[in-house]
């Protein structure tokens, strides 16, 4: 039984894969965005392959900074990390304070042009609300449920194998969604600094003033993002009704 | 007294010895575009000089390492920022050779890295006095003043940031006013939009979730395409619409990177609007209605002042981002400090870079304190927000 929601989250995912695979179908849409003799649709590279090239971008800077982040957080909250909590919650805010176009221009001159620098910028900015929702979700966990560990004997590795991490998992992994919805966006900037991602297209829009590319390049990240945030939320859910809630 | 190991002190040292002793203080560059030659403190600066600076520096790090009160930990971090920066132009002046207007010194590795350490200790310590929020603001007046009074003395001055700066003082000023009438101009045509949609989202059920969603969706657009497609409808109202040209509306430039921002800025306004009035406790529209106010008095006299501080967290989310966000304007010829940065990335110039990242860093920065200071006297005392 599909409900009207998802039968329409499946056609844009039919439609963005028909775009990517086929763009010459989608040629007459486009054309009026563009003077008499430009292309209207992207012919500098395959849409399909920087877009594949986006999301490998965007999985690896959020994988690393997942893992980072939630080993950061489990170590601030751990007693012996203790002295470190009320610091780390005042970088992340003043992390977030930091544009991510000054991230990624300060990380040119130290790891050159192309894919490193965007995706150490998309590294440092995809931290900060994984890591924030982690601590939230590590440190806001029921006290009675805390004491009842405790009292059956478990360690402190078991506590924050069975009982931590899986009662926090759905604020972690709403973090993790937020971050990888503004990477998604972040990374096209990327394409400043000669990064290949779907940034490639828009800028060749701007710079050769056609209108289509900028459309496609932005439609199609937009379409990505709103699909990935909409997945993410429904596996998040899938998980949180398997495990009982 | 007993003396115990600060754990975080610890890292901080060990940060501020490799930043002392194993990485350059500062770059020489025969001239703007060469490849840098590293010098270390002691190669940087006078013999009378670094040896104050290596003292100073391990007396930071003893402090570091020791618990000692926060207030001494503030002060001793804000303190060797000062020498440091002293310092550093010092460097400047000690490394180029006299007469040489080619010659460029810039803070290598080695300053940040212990900038970065006196950062986190002063931070921390700021965290654990939990200033209240006037004497925040008095802080930031005072470290916004120094930086003020340190670049009008001159002791900056054979710096290779300000010498980019001295080339370019007067586009400075004007990408400078550029960036903040986008960044603020479009806050303010948001917000005046904005909370007017929130009472309308909060009176009609049904508008609520169509116009959050097309707001959502709006986010969800990349902003260097989302500047790049406001480009052509802009473009067709300047041609087609009277008058419209002559008060600026042009298809690239600032209009439509005001209107992305404006656009970009509509979320968080509208969102925490309708969760503020949300928040309104029911019996205090009820004592309103009870006493016989009208729709609109109850709006102004009581639903407002109770969501003021969520719509103000929303304003300050906004600017924040906007600040930011500004810097893309460029690409599309909006101006701003992004004109800097990516000129910078461009030529591969480092010093043209910081021109511009470092002023957008350092007005979010301000911006987040004063608002977060400011939504903090505004919140009543039994859920007060906390913030950095």
């Amino acid at each position: 039984m599909l409900r009207l929601p998802t039968l329409f989250r499946l056609l844009a995912f039919a439609v963005l894969i028909a775009f990517l695979v086929q763009p010459q179908w989608f040629e007459p849409l486009l054309r009026p965005l563009v003077q008499e003799n430009a292309p209207a649709i992207y012919n500098q590279g395959s849409l399909l392959q920087l877009t594949l090239l986006h999301l490998r971008t965007v999985a690896i800077a959020t994988a690393g900074a997942t893992v980072v982040a939630l080993a950061l957080a489990i170590l601030v909250t751990r007693r012996s990390g203790a002295e470190f909590l009320p610091l780390s919650r005042s970088l992340v805010n003043i992390g977030q304070t930091f544009p991510p176009v000054a991230v990624l221009a300060l990380a040119v001159p130290i790891f050159g042009f192309g894919e490193k620098p965007t995706l150490i910028a998309l590294f440092l900015y995809g931290l900060l609300p994984i890591f924030e929702n982690a601590l939230t979700g590590l440190t806001t966990l029921p006290p009675s449920i805390m004491e009842a560990a405790r009292g059956t004997g478990m360690t402190g590795r078991q506590r924050l194998m069975k009982i931590e991490l899986p009662l926090a998992m759905p604020v972690i992994l709403a973090g993790i969604r937020l971050s990888v919805v503004i990477s998604l966006a972040t990374a096209t900037i990327g394409s400043t600094v000669a990064a290949r991602t779907l940034g490639e297209v828009i800028i060749a829009g701007l710079q050769s003033n056609n209108l289509a590319f900028v459309v496609q390049g932005g439609l199609i990240v937009a379409v990505l993002a709103v699909l990935i945030h909409d997945a993410l939320q429904a596996a998040e859910r899938s998980l949180g009704s398997r495990m009982g809630r | 007294m007993q003396l115990r190991v600060d754990k975080l002190g610890v890292i901080i040292a060990a940060l501020a010895a490799y930043g002392a002793l194993l990485a350059p203080f500062a770059t020489f560059r025969a001239n703007r575009i060469v490849a840098g030659e590293a010098r270390s403190i002691s190669e940087a600066l006078p013999p009378a000089w670094a040896a104050i600076i290596l003292f100073l520096i391990i007396t930071t790090a003893g402090i570091a390492i020791l618990k000692t009160p926060s207030r001494l930990r503030l002060g001793t971090a804000f303190a060797m920022i000062a020498a440091l920066a002293l310092g550093i132009g010092a460097a400047a002046a000690h490394l180029t050779p006299p007469e040489n207007t080619y010659a460029r010194v810039s803070p290598a590795s080695g300053f940040w890295i212990l900038l970065f350490a006196l950062g986190l200790l002063a931070a921390d310590a700021l965290t654990r006095l939990r200033p209240s929020p006037l004497v925040r603001v008095l802080f930031l007046s005072a470290v916004l003043g120094f930086i003020a009074a340190v670049l009008t003395s001159g002791t900056w001055d054979g710096l290779s940031l300000l010498k980019e700066y001295a080339s370019r003082a007067d586009t400075f000023w004007a990408e400078a006013g550029k960036h903040l009438m986008l960044a603020l101009g479009s806050l303010a045509a948001a917000t005046a939009v904005g909370i007017p949609l929130g009472v309308l989202c909060h009176r009609v059920a049904r508008l609520r979730d169509g116009l959050l969603g097309v707001l959502n969706a709006i986010q969800t657009i990349p902003s260097i395409a989302l500047f790049g497609i406001l480009i052509a409808p802009l473009g067709w109202i300047a041609i087609h619409v009277p008058g419209a040209a002559a008060i600026g509306i042009r298809g690239i430039g600032t209009a439509p990177a005001f209107v992305a921002l404006f656009l970009y800025s509509l979320l968080p306004v509208v969102a925490n609007t309708v969760v503020g009035l949300a928040g309104v406790p029911r019996e205090a529209n009820d004592a309103a209605r009870g006493i016989g106010m009208t729709d609109f008095q109850r709006l102004i006299g009581i639903e407002f002042p109770l969501a003021f501080p969520v719509i103000l967290t929303g304003i300050r989310i906004v600017l924040v981002q906007n600040i930011g966000l500004a810097t893309i304007a460029a690409l599309i010829g909006g101006g701003g400090f992004g004109v800097f940065v990516f000129q910078g990335v461009g030529q591969t110039a480092m010093d043209l870079v910081l021109l511009g990242a470092v002023p957008t860093v350092l007005l979010a920065f301000t911006a987040a304190i004063v608002l977060d200071a400011l939504i903090e006297t505004v919140t009543p005392n039994r859920n007060r927000v906390q913030s950095a």
